[in-house]
């Protein structure tokens, strides 16, 4: 088990309940009580923890090394599923996957960033940082899914577009805003899910749809937190304060508006119980699939277009003179 | 050969003891640091005369170059709002009043709508000296209601990115610009109006990611920076230095990204022609 440093009092619990345990199995001392007492103990401590989580907390949760990722999800949620690779046109980028899948019996076509589960297929997966390709990847499978009428699933986990040299030569930017454009409009119902990290760019490139949710552990913001961090501050110390101030969580967001829902995790986040998360996941997706899929896809296409039209606050100047002086 | 030797590269000299030239007289250029006087300079159309480099102009300065005479301005009452009580080294509102005071400008982005040899034309353009040309609600809710005056009038709308990207203090709001920007302009699209984006120094971030590279026609000044992640981020990430001349407006000419780079001194012409092979429909 991985704790993070928030979590250190359930650590030395988690060492008692051990070391009392060993005892039981060596001696014939009865241990089930103390056992029991600390199972208690530790329950209680962790809905402590977890019902006061700071900002920075809860993306140090939706960054948990042992949290589930898109193939875990599709692999619980989908009782089929065929992967799909590559852009056709320079390579399959491996940080965006796929394919063609079933929530019982409804054929969709799944897309989400894929972070790896160990330091090997960490670097594999460039830390679920795409490339154009990945990008071109997601609207090719997206506009094969309108063809055939299969809603898409989007499932969101990225630390932010890849920045590089091949990543600029070949049209980061191009391949975001095209998917954004060719997203407002696609004709079947999508379905977008931040399930980790939802950082800026790279996270609405295959994150604008009908319904939008995020994850209770997870964030969704223009920047990482660090990154806002060492350009407003010009340190990378102030992290936290910058995870507080940018507003990035699920209540945050669902409060402006910005999102459509938010799925609860169980306690102690997705990691503790991932099948149990799978099982909230698909039944959101599948409700949210099921409110919108009986429009007309023009109509489906107008209350999309109008919801994004109507984010934003400004304030309105009663005349030009009074503001500019 | 000099009797001193500088031991020092770059500018020594911190931002706070920076003295300031009084403006209005000379212009030296940053780019060959020949200087010039502001008369010449303007009657170049912003460029410097010694070596064509393209200075930074706001968007009231394009407007004059482009439009006949006189134009209209859209939306000008609209402003920011610090919304979410953003608080870093400086609270937001402090920024948004200096940006005031210092610029003139409401926000980022203007819009006015004109005549181009008269064909009417709206043109958004972004002004970078307004908090570095950020895109928050206001750049966002501009270009929207200036595509629904678009679509309502049947007038071709050209945008003008100058832009380090999103408008942090505005969070995922301004993340969500691009998504509102986008959404808006398959509106366009489907109507049959044309959109030109017109790209200048520098464009990058979320702007570029979003409405700057969704143009029918996509074209910018020479020279300019145009980019996803900011040149820094990149040396960072990779460690090394970058290549010469990457991200700039050739370099995305020659990468697939633009139809053309226009100079400004016939960008007027450029944008009457497009308007003219748009209108014989």
């Amino acid at each position: 088990m991985v704790f993070l440093d928030f979590e250190q009092p359930l650590e030395s619990l988690y060492e008692q309940l051990e070391k009392i345990q060993q005892v039981g199995e060596e001696g014939d001392v009865d241990v089930s009580e103390m056992v029991r007492e600390l199972d208690n103990k530790i329950r209680n401590k962790r809905k402590e923890i977890y019902s006061n989580l700071t900002g920075w907390q809860k993306v140090q949760l939706s960054r948990h090394p042992e949290r589930p990722y898109t193939l875990y999800y599709i692999s619980q949620m989908c009782r089929k599923f065929t992967e799909l690779h590559g852009d056709r046109c320079l390579r399959d980028d491996k940080a965006i996957v796929g394919g063609l899948g079933s929530l019982d019996g409804q054929t969709v076509m799944i897309i989400g960033h894929q972070k790896g589960v160990n330091t090997k297929m960490r670097q594999y997966r460039n830390f679920g940082m795409a490339n154009p390709e990945g990008y071109r990847k997601a609207l090719r499978l997206m506009k094969m899914a309108e063809r055939f009428g299969f809603p898409v699933v989007t499932l969101i986990d990225t630390p932010g577009a890849s920045p590089g040299l091949e990543a600029e030569e070949h049209g980061q930017a191009e391949a975001i805003a095209r998917n954004l454009f060719e997203m407002a409009q696609l004709r079947v119902p999508i379905v977008c899910v931040v399930i980790g990290e939802g950082a800026s760019g790279g996270a609405i490139g295959i994150g604008l749809g009908d319904r939008v949710y995020m994850l209770e552990y997870t964030w969704y913001s223009v920047i990482s937190p660090e990154s806002c961090s060492s350009i407003l501050w010009r340190s990378w110390d102030f992290k936290e304060q910058a995870a507080e101030a940018l507003k990035l969580t699920a209540d945050h967001m669902f409060e402006f508006g910005l999102i459509d829902g938010i799925i609860r995790e169980p306690v102690g986040g997705a990691h503790s119980a991932p099948e149990e998360m799978a099982k909230l996941l698909k039944r959101q997706i599948k409700k949210a699939i099921s409110e919108v899929q009986d429009m007309t896809p023009d109509e489906r296409i107008e209350a999309r277009i109008n919801k994004y039209a109507s984010m934003g606050v400004f304030d309105v100047r009663p005349s030009e003179v009074e503001g500019k002086e | 050969m000099g009797w001193f030797k500088r031991l020092k590269d770059g500018i020594q000299t911190a931002t706070r003891n920076k003295k300031e030239a009084p403006e209005g007289l000379w212009y030296m250029c940053s780019n060959c640091k020949e200087t010039s006087t502001m008369k010449e300079l303007k009657e170049n159309f912003y460029k410097c005369p010694h070596c064509n480099y393209h200075v930074r102009i706001g968007s009231y300065d394009y407007f004059d170059l482009i439009f006949d005479g006189n134009y209209e301005e859209l939306y000008e009452e609209l402003v920011s709002r610090d919304f979410m009580n953003f608080t870093d080294l400086k609270p937001y509102t402090e920024r948004l009043e200096e940006a005031w005071k210092k610029t003139g400008l409401g926000d980022a982005i203007s819009v006015a709508k004109g005549k181009v040899n008269r064909r009417p034309l709206v043109i958004a353009a972004m002004d970078f000296k307004f908090i570095g040309g950020s895109m928050g609600s206001v750049v966002g809710e501009k270009i929207a209601r200036a595509i629904d005056h678009c679509l309502e009038n049947r007038i071709p709308l050209m945008v003008i990115s100058k832009s380090g990207g999103a408008r942090m203090m505005e969070s995922a709001f301004s993340l969500m610009q691009m998504a509102k920007t986008s959404a808006k302009l398959t509106q366009l699209a489907r109507a049959g109006i044309p959109y030109f984006s017109f790209l200048t120094d520098p464009t990058t971030g979320g702007v570029t990611a979003s409405f700057a590279m969704l143009g029918d026609i996509n074209f910018a000044e020479p020279g300019c920076l145009i980019g996803f992640a900011g040149p820094r981020v990149i040396k960072e990430t990779i460690k090394r230095d970058l290549p010469e001349g990457f991200q700039t407006a050739e370099f995305l000419l020659e990468h697939g990204f633009l139809d053309f780079i226009v100079d400004r001194k016939d960008l007027k012409e450029t944008v009457s022609d497009l308007l003219y092979f748009f209108d014989s429909n």
